[in-house]
């Protein structure tokens, strides 16, 4: 697996096609592109390749993926990572495309959140249900101190130097971050709703050891609301067994997984449909010539959100992307089973 | 068959028969009940089918295990009543069973 890690500020990235989401679908969607002789990258926002399947549920059993009577999530990504070795796809992780365009010359121009930009001649959106977000707990007014006070993520650990710091969860990113900041910031505080916690045992112990010594402080309860002016935290109240207490803290991380959002595929300027994006049943193509849309995020009558729906999609679109990326070359059916250039393609031995 | 009776924050009360050996998730989502979203599709992925357990069914219930209590740390405003509702399959011990669907799933 060819991972791209954070390409230079402003380097552009020549490819025939980009695949937005790593998931079954797009993942799948490399082998038909590949059989075509047609090169993708791919972008997910997630840190590893397989989508829903391996950050959901990676150890759940699958029953409805043809030929495979039970599959664990992670063990489909496994399967289709090592089907489309051949094509040697480049993964580009924990980037999110936020803008996409179309270019003079008819290619697409996309950038990523991290300043990746990459031009294509098509575009397979396969991003699923969205991408992961970060849960924003229900709290009032909870917006008006994003970005001030309250992150879901660490970008920049001097953001809370000599800080308050009430971090809030149970599971590693909340321990990760309490032992990281601990020591820079002025005041830290953990909150979890139980004494009990998912993050590695080892962090905990840590955790524990820190407020041992009074380093930090550990407080069970739940946070039931926020105080402060003009979006700067200047406490949290907290539900505890026992009552309600009061955090001083002007600066909060949340951390309570992820969510899907459809996010910046809304604004890329395609028909939407209830935060689905409409296809035509032939090529699986959106209102925008040239930008596909395959799996769980595109509608078409009789849809159905299913991993095998997703791979007869990407066949089908990868046919019509031939089109557009090889003009002047017709193209042929043939079957792996007997084709000895799709068998060269893949890599099989006389 | 069994009786289950969905409790709204705004006091409304929706009883709908559901098939033994389905889940209160699945119940409820057939049955179109708002307050239910099940993001993940019942894998006990997310906590987006949070409910509370009415007292009286409590003990009938049961507690949440060990990955269902790692679960419920994503959802919001957690008690002790506190279930993922894809979680506890119907039986005829629960004909009758009453939750109450939270102010809000996250």
């Amino acid at each position: 697996m060819s991972v791209v890690q954070g390409t230079d500020q402003g380097e552009v990235i020549e490819t025939d096609v980009v695949i937005i989401g790593a998931g079954p679908v797009g993942l799948f969607a490399v082998f038909e592109l590949g059989l075509l002789d047609i090169k993708a990258h791919l972008i997910d926002i997630l840190d590893k390749p397989g989508g829903q399947c391996a950050e959901l549920y990676p150890e759940k059993p699958i029953y409805d993926i043809p030929a495979l009577p039970e599959v664990s999530g992670q063990g489909l990504t496994d399967r289709l990572l090592e089907q489309i070795k051949p094509f040697d796809p480049a993964f580009h992780f924990n980037e999110r495309v936020d803008r996409l365009k179309r270019l003079e010359d008819g290619r697409y121009e996309l950038e990523t959140d991290a300043g990746t930009i990459f031009r294509a001649k098509v575009v397979v959106i396969a991003a699923g249900g969205g991408s992961f977000t970060p849960k924003r707990p229900p709290l009032k007014d909870i917006e008006k101190f994003e970005g001030k006070s309250v992150f879901y993520t660490v970008r920049r650990m001097e953001e809370f130097r000599d800080r308050d710091v009430l971090i809030v969860g149970g599971g590693d990113s909340a321990l990760d971050w309490v032992l990281s900041l601990q020591p820079i910031a002025k005041s830290m505080t953990l909150m979890h709703r139980r004494d009990d916690f998912r993050a590695a045992p080892h962090s905990v112990q840590q955790m524990r050891a820190l407020v041992g010594a009074e380093k930090m402080r550990l407080v069970i309860g739940q946070v039931s609301e926020l105080k402060g002016n003009d979006g700067l935290l200047a406490s949290a109240t907290v539900k505890t067994k026992t009552g309600e207490e009061t955090v001083v803290c002007d600066r909060l991380l949340p951390f309570f997984g992820l969510t899907m959002k459809l996010g910046p595929v809304a604004d890329w300027g395609l028909n939407l449909h209830e935060n689905l994006v409409p296809v035509d049943t032939e090529k699986f193509e959106t209102s925008e010539g040239g930008i596909f849309a395959i799996g769980d995020i595109n509608t078409y009558p009789g849809k159905l959100k299913l991993i095998l729906s997703g791979f007869h999609e990407a066949a089908l679109m990868a046919r019509k992307a031939h089109s557009y990326i090889h003009p002047d070359k017709k193209l042929l059916f043939q079957y792996t089973t007997s084709s000895s250039s799709l068998q060269k393609k893949l890599g099989v031995r006389d | 068959m069994a009786k289950v009776t969905f409790k709204q924050p705004d006091g409304t009360e929706t009883t709908v028969e559901a098939a033994a050996g389905v889940t209160v998730m699945e119940a409820a989502k057939i049955n179109l009940m708002s307050g239910i979203e099940a993001e993940c599709g019942g894998a006990c992925a997310c906590a987006t089918c949070h409910v509370y357990i009415d007292a009286n069914w409590v003990e009938k219930t049961g507690k949440p295990n060990e990955m269902e209590e790692d679960m419920l740390d994503f959802a919001f405003d957690v008690r002790e009543t506190s279930r993922l509702s894809c979680q506890i399959k119907i039986s005829d011990e629960l004909d009758g069973l009453v939750v109450e669907v939270p102010e809000k799933q996250f």
